[in-house]
């Protein structure tokens, strides 16, 4: 009997994990992915959503069971078992959600990092400084070096991603190149109830991003009124546009087309309104963008 | 402790019958109804503007409302559910009623406080809704109210929201101070903390919430009320002030009050499900340890509302570890619970059935919170239909389900009726069936491009907008069999007898409805408020 009710709940167990996990790795709910912060975000998303569908699917199991096998018949007069506790049975599911979620935690860690989110943000900014001056790799730059820097900066960034590192990172054997690569910057400023977005190097203004595919792009943000958000659902990517402090939004996209770039901050009565897109070219038809909309004072 | 003398209520004083729900009463019993009643009537308030909103997003396009009344309808429904319907109902009412008796007192530990408390909620209420009409336009910048947004939506209509907040915060802590003398000292001589039931430990968690976060929220609505008033400029960003504290600021508060929402529920539930299984409550000491464990837990997790601001690298990955701990001692809550029933005799009444199905909706709410809180993971979901769907399966389908299971348990002891079963099944399945059709489509909204406080969208997501405003019109349907079951009872419920439940808590154990001084001699000394499993037939109680 003990032996039937422990091969039983085994067996129900692994069906619960298979499903799971069956249904974490098919079922999508995510628009088509289009940075390098995507796929990162892809799979930690699996992951969540298996273990949620492990989680939700076994607790409604349990209940239904008990609900519909312990039911009171009509008439029944007969009380339930006085158990009060049992202290071991309370220490494992103390422990299984504490371990889940150490698990959950590292894992989630570890995709942060990738997306470039663990690497100081101060370091984006002045990686882009350096870059200004034409001097230096950033990735070379050391320690104490930076700190003079941001001491020197005067612009202070509050939040963000300063880093391009996931693309590094994904791009395997040429990291090296890619790192070389200097971000383009795009200076972005979010108002009631638009966008505004303006290449220093080439003093193009744009009502819509325009971007190569696969460089990376560092967005320098600033509001003008109150507060914004930048995000774009494709790239996974959010960040609030915030007056009187400045946030940095560094990304790499991964997949040519368009898509929309949307306000996720109240900011007024048009705020559903704030919206324009993001336009990610191949590098050529970038280029030819560029030269197109170059002002003539500066070409 | 004379206070609890019940001359000192002086009932000659106090009006009697219908009348005294309308007056300054000091009985606890009373006031706890008044909470009760005052809340549900700002639930429909708070519904009717959740219409206007599931009814402008029928259309892409922004078109049954201007786009200034969405905002301050917005505004308006969130700040009208959880400071007059959830935080009263839950805390206020159930508290006042049901805690004196727990402890064995014969009132709160202050009624005269206990009266303020209440009697602050409705004119704040009143000039709440009415903020419209007094001041032209009402508060448009979303129950957060963060600057600079809040300093340039019209200024009147802000500060009337300030100030009914404020009195609304107000009460809560009297309220708050008065729960926790009255579970720490009022208790009858020989009843030992441990003895309580659950529910008194919710309610002296809750309440040291109250009043280690709600001055806080004071604190920061005044400042901003300054700025808006006298133009100082501490959240100001053209005077030099800083937005971003007023979040921190804000959501030190505001992470608490969600817990201030649910913990109350918690307790109820852990009141209601033992009686209906017929079981003891499982798990008695880890389950107050997790509740102490969630309020140290729920002060030092805030930022996690604020991961796409301006927070750097290290903050984000401190709140991101804190919050998700949280699951810890919410995940040993929801395992006991289950334990409670296993094995039990389940009387599967309306009670129960909202129970379970604040079980189901509360552990989905809890494992997209746990999403929530990995920073990679909220980066591309905040401020969306995600998170829309988050909070409305914890505070609806957790907390309202629970006042509603609480409801259907406690009406006989309120009134000396039961209320109807079939009715409250109707209700309860219509409630269940509108709650997951209107809630489960906005996380597919959220992860696909669907920001929340909107009023227009991509069209691409009409269809599943029509599909959630259809599930807000059954929720809106589902209130009509609980007012009919109401008012049908009122007017012929059949008797319930004093313990209808066979129920052990003290509250049972004197007449439904109970004297005004609560017990008809000496309050009885329980010290096994869960003592269920001994057939009725070998216990002598
Ligand atoms: C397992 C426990 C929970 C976790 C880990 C969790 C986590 C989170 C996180 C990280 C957010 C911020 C999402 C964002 O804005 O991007 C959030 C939002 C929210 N949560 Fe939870 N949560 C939990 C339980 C609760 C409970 C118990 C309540 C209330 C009773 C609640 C109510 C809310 C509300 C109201 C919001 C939205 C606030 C706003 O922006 O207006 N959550 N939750
Ligand atoms: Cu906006
Ligand atoms: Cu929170």
């Amino acid at each position: 009997m003990q032996i039937r009710t422990a091969i039983t709940a085994a067996l129900a167990t692994t069906a619960l994990v298979g499903t799971g996990l069956l249904v974490g790795s098919q079922v999508s709910l995510l628009p088509v992915a289009a940075s390098t912060n995507a796929p990162p975000y892809d799979s930690l998303f699996r992951v969540l959503f298996s273990i949620g569908t492990i989680l939700f699917l076994g607790i409604l199991i349990v209940l239904a069971y008990s609900l519909i096998r312990f039911r009171r018949r009509p008439g029944e007069l007969a009380e339930g078992l006085p158990i009060e506790g049992n202290l071991p049975l309370e220490i494992v599911w103390t422990a299984i959600p504490a371990v889940v979620i150490l698990f959950v935690g590292i894992y989630s860690y570890d995709i942060y990092d990738r997306m470039g989110g663990m690497a100081s943000l101060d370091h984006g900014a002045m990686q882009h400084q350096a870059m200004d001056h034409g001097s230096m790799n950033p990735t070379q730059m050391d320690p104490t070096q930076l700190a003079d820097g941001i001491e020197a900066s005067a612009e202070r960034i509050w939040g963000g991603i300063g880093s391009t590192q996931a693309y590094v990172d994904q791009t395997g054997d040429g990291s090296e190149a890619s790192a070389a690569v200097p971000p383009l910057p795009v200076e972005v400023t979010a108002m009631q109830f638009a966008f505004i977005f303006h290449y220093p190097d080439n003093d193009i203004t744009s009502g819509e991003l325009h971007v190569p595919l696969g460089q990376p792009v560092q967005l320098r943000m600033q509001a003008r009124d109150v507060i914004h958000a930048f995000w774009v659902p494709e790239f996974r990517l959010k960040q609030d546009v915030i007056p009187g402090q400045p946030t940095v939004l560094s990304l790499t996209a991964t997949r040519a087309g368009t898509y929309p770039v949307i306000c996720a901050e109240l900011c007024g009565p048009y705020h559903g309104g704030m919206r324009t897109s993001v336009v990610v070219h191949e590098p050529d038809d970038y280029l030819a963008w560029v030269t197109q909309n170059t002002p003539a004072t500066t070409a | 402790m004379t206070v609890a003398d019940p001359s000192a209520l002086q009932p000659g004083l106090q009006p009697r019958g219908w009348l005294r729900y309308f007056s300054f009463s000091l009985d606890h019993k009373v006031i706890g109804l008044q909470y009760l009643v005052c809340g549900f009537f700002f639930y429909l308030v708070g519904g009717a503007l959740a219409g206007v909103i599931r009814t402008e997003l029928v259309s892409p396009i922004a078109d049954f409302v201007s786009r200034d009344t969405y905002n301050e309808v917005l505004t308006l429904h969130g700040t009208v559910m959880i400071f007059l319907w959830i935080v009263p109902v839950v805390n206020g009412a159930f508290g006042n009623y049901l805690i004196p008796f727990y402890v064995g007192a014969r009132d709160m530990a202050f009624p005269r406080l206990n009266a303020v408390a209440f009697w602050m909620i409705p004119p704040a209420g009143l000039l709440l809704i009415s903020s419209y009409l007094l001041a032209g336009a009402a508060a448009q910048s979303g129950w957060t109210a963060y600057p600079p947004l809040s300093l340039t939506t019209p200024a009147a209509g802000q500060v009337v929201w300030i100030l009914s907040v404020l009195l609304l915060g107000g009460s809560s802590i009297f309220g708050a101070v008065n729960f926790i003398a009255t579970v720490l000292k009022l208790r009858r001589p020989g009843l030992k903390m441990m003895q309580l039931p659950m529910y008194c430990w919710a309610m002296l968690g809750t309440s040291l919430l109250v009043v280690l976060s709600t001055p806080v929220l004071a604190g920061v609505l005044i400042l901003l009320s300054f700025d808006i008033i006298a133009h100082t400029g501490f959240f100001n960003p053209a005077l030099g002030g800083n937005v971003v504290v007023y979040q921190h600021l804000f959501w030190f508060y505001s992470h608490p009050a969600v817990y201030i929402m649910v913990l109350p529920a918690f307790g109820l539930v852990s009141e209601i499900l033992p009686v209906h299984a017929r079981k003891p409550l499982f798990g008695y000491t880890t389950m107050v340890y997790s509740i102490m464990g969630i309020v140290f837990l729920g002060l030092i997790v805030w930022a996690h509302h604020m991961f796409t601001s301006g927070t750097p690298p290290w903050m984000r990955l401190f709140f991101t570890i804190a919050t998700s701990f949280i699951a810890v001692p919410t995940g040993i809550k929801f395992f006991n619970w289950l334990a409670t029933l296993w094995g039990g005799k389940i009387a599967l009444n309306s009670a129960m059935l909202f129970s379970c199905g604040f079980i189901l909706n509360f552990v989905f709410g809890g494992i997209t919170g746990i999403t929530l809180a990995q920073v990679p993971f909220d980066i591309h979901v905040h401020d969306t239909y995600y998170v829309v769907g988050h909070f409305h399966y914890i505070v609806y389908g957790g907390t309202v389900f629970v006042i509603f299971a609480a409801l259907y348990h406690w009406y006989p002891k309120f009134t000396g009726r039961l209320l109807n079963e079939d009715l409250g099944r109707l209700h309860f399945l219509l409630t269940f069936i509108g709650f997951n059709l209107c809630f489960l489509p906005q996380h597919w909204l959220g992860l696909n491009g669907m920001p929340r406080r909107v009023a227009e969208y991509d069209p691409a997501f009409t269809t599943l907008n029509q599909l959630s405003s259809v599930g807000a019109l059954i929720m809106a349907i589902s209130t009509l069999p609980l007012l009919l079951n109401v008012v049908v009872t009122a007017l012929r419920g059949q008797s319930a007898g004093d313990n209808p439940w066979n129920a052990l808590t003290p509250e049972w154990l004197t007449s439904s409805p109970p004297p005004v001084e609560n017990w008809h001699g000496e309050a009885p000394l329980v010290t096994e408020p869960y003592g269920y499993g001994h057939t009725p037939a070998e216990s002598g109680r």
